[in-house]
Parts: C-alpha cells; structure tokens; sequence
C-alpha cells in the first residue's frame, strides 16, 4: 500500500506494481504527488484509515488521474496553513565537517547572516533561507572547499568528490586576503556603480544597457553570483560594518 | 534484511535529469518494493525536519538522491548521523538508472 503525510504531507501507497493502465496511473499519482511537495510511501501494510498527518491512498482516489486527489490535499494543505511545495527553492550552504577547519571565512563573507557560531564555537548554516538563491559565492572564499550547495550544476560545490586540483583552482579563483573585510564586495559595487554613472551620461539608452549586461556578466562569472545579488548588495559602509562585526564573532569564536 | 530505501525526488530544482528519476520511480513501483519518497531532501534538511530521522532508522539505508557526500552531510546538517548505517548512496546525477536501481533493490531479489 502507498500513503501520503499529510502534515508534511505523507500519502501511503501499496506496495503492489498493478497492470497496464493501472500501472501507468499509479506512477502518474506518485509522480504527481512528489512534484507538489507531498511525500509518499509504498507500504505492504497500510493503516485501516486515514488520520490527520497521513493519507491512505485507494483506487478511486486516482483512478481518473491525480487532479481531484491533488486538489483535496492542496486545499487542505491551505487550511492547515502549511506551505505549498516549491515555494522556496532550497538552496543553501551546506558544510562538510570532515573538510571544515572552522576558519571561519565564510562567516566573515556572508553578508546575509546565513552563517552562526553554535555553543561549542564551531561554525555552523543558520540561516538557510537567508541564502541567495543560484548564488554560490561562499563555496568560493572557504580554502578547505568545505562548503556545498548540492543544487549547485559544477562539482566539487555540488557534492562531488573532492580533488587536489579542485583544492589549486579554488584558492586561484579569488583572492581570499581580498575577501576578508568585504572588499570584493565593496569592488563589485564599485565596478557597478561606475557602470551605472558612466552609462547614465550615454544617450542610447539600448547600447548603455547592453554594456551594463556586458559588466554584469563579467562580474558574475567571476565568481558565478547572480545578478539579483549584486543588485541588492548594501552600501559600502554597510557591507564594511557588517564584515567588520562578522569579523569579531569570529575571533571571539577561533580565541584569536 | 530487507533494506529501507529512500527516494529523493529533487522537486524543486532539475539537477536530476527528469528520465532517470522517472525511471527509478517506476522500477521501484514495479519491483513491488516499500519505499519512502520524498519531494526533495534539500528542503527537509534546510526545516531539520524530524522525519529525517525516522527515515534513516532502518538498516540498511538506501538511498537514490545526488552525490553521497552531499547527501551525508545534508542528513548531518538536520542533525541525523548516517555514517554507520551501512547506507549506500545511489548519485542519480550521473548514474544511470538501471545502475540506480540495481543498488536499490540489491536484497529484494
Ligand atoms: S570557510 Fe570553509 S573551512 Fe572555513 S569555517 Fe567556513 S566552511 Fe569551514
Ligand atoms: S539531496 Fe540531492 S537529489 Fe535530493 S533534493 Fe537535494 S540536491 Fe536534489
């Protein structure tokens, strides 16, 4: 039998393969079900009947496809004030503790707070949502290449294996002295800003924007950071004020 | 032992590719196998969400998701230890899904 969580939500399924369309259907219902958040189990013993955090799923519920079935749950999902599925794309740091030296750059990177200290002063993601989506520019500064983002396209920052040469291109690719106190940020916005004013004075508007594109893609390929984030980075003075305090929770966690 | 396997969907993002995960899904289906699905363990381990660990407790732990350190330190980050579990973590990333499942399904057949 298969089964679905409701409150987070399971539905439960049989464990049985079924023939021909019926066969086709059940995938469609499962498939249906993972793809709208809905978590499902295929069970050789389902339970008698459903309760409020499972669903028990029969025959009927999909025999004519998953939409009536997937309705009933959203809207119970709704009700329940739970969130739809997909509504954040989870994508956040994630750190590999058997790498991390607990130097604590990433902490001092990060301007959106993704990253804390816990008790034992061992660096840790707190913030997961705070995390810019698509952005992987963290991964970039930690020299021990501890740092993943499983949804990220390019290994070793997606989880695959690391390498001695992974180790050599990484600590190539960005200065990390530079990066402490923020400054690459500070340089980003810089090169954005005399952009923006140098094309500001341009009076075709249509070549000034291909050329601000053109900056902006050279800036995101340094470091691979999406262009939403380097619009919404913060004043310099506000960049330099919070690397600063990042700094100092560091040092106050490394007894530097 | 019958093995507890865990499916990742990998919902909200097409890192997978949508035929191998397809593929994976109906083998599991036809083999008549229990299985837990879930829609993406990213997110589950971004909310520490409790059934990580219920997910986990059988052993042995297999798992068809993204690459095994990813997975391991995900799981880890939700504060669930999977190392020790005799867990064998399928990428289906760059595995095929036959490969994939033939993991999987090792001790039902
Ligand atoms: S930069 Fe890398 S090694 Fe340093 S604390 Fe962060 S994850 Fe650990
Ligand atoms: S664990 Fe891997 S396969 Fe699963 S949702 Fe995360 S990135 Fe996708």
């Amino acid at each position: 039998m298969t089964s679905v969580d409701v409150a987070a939500t399971r539905v439960v399924i049989e464990a049985t393969r079924g023939e021909g369309t019926d066969r086709q259907r059940r995938f469609d219902v499962m498939r249906a079900l993972l793809e709208k958040g809905y978590a499902v189990s295929a069970s050789r013993t389902v339970p008698a009947a459903d309760d409020d955090r499972v669903r028990v799923l029969r025959h009927a519920d999909y025999a004519n496809g998953p939409s009536a079935l997937l309705a009933t749950l959203d809207r119970a999902r709704e009700q329940g004030g739970r969130p739809q599925g997909g509504a954040w794309k989870p994508w956040f740091p994630v750190i590999d503790y058997q790498r991390c030296t607990n130097c604590m750059q990433c902490l001092s990177f990060c301007l959106f707070d993704v990253y804390g200290v816990s008790a034992d002063k061992t660096i840790e993601v707190r913030n997961q949502s705070n995390c810019k989506t698509d952005c992987p520019a963290c991964s970039r500064v930690c020299p021990e290449v501890a740092i993943m983002f499983p949804k990220y396209r390019h290994g070793p920052i997606n989880g695959e294996e690391v390498h001695a040469d992974d180790i050599r291109r990484e600590a190539m690719r960005v200065d990390i002295s530079a990066l402490l106190g923020g400054d690459i940020y500070a340089a980003l916005r810089d090169r954005s800003a005399k952009a923006t004013s140098r094309f500001s004075k341009e009076r075709d508007d249509a070549r000034a924007l291909k050329e601000r594109q053109t900056c902006l893609v050279a800036l995101q390929k340094a470091l691979d950071v999406p262009a939403e984030v380097l619009a919404s980075l913060p004043t310099s003075d506000e960049i330099r004020a919070r690397a600063a305090a990042a700094m100092a929770r560091a040092r106050e966690a490394t007894g530097e | 032992m019958a093995a507890r396997i865990l499916y990742c969907h990998c919902a909200y993002a097409r890192v997978v590719p949508p035929e191998t995960k397809d593929a994976v899904l109906d083998g599991l289906a036809c083999a008549e196998a229990e299985f837990e699905a879930v829609p993406d363990l990213c997110e589950m381990a971004a909310r520490k969400d409790p059934r990580l660990a219920e997910l986990a407790a059988g052993e042995p732990l297999r798992i068809a998701a993204c690459y095994p350190r990813a997975v391991k330190w995900l799981f880890a980050s939700a504060g669930v230890n999977i190392e020790g579990k005799a867990a064998v973590i399928l990428n289906m990333r760059t595995e095929p899904a036959e490969r994939v499942l033939e993991g999987l399904l090792h001790d039902e057949r």
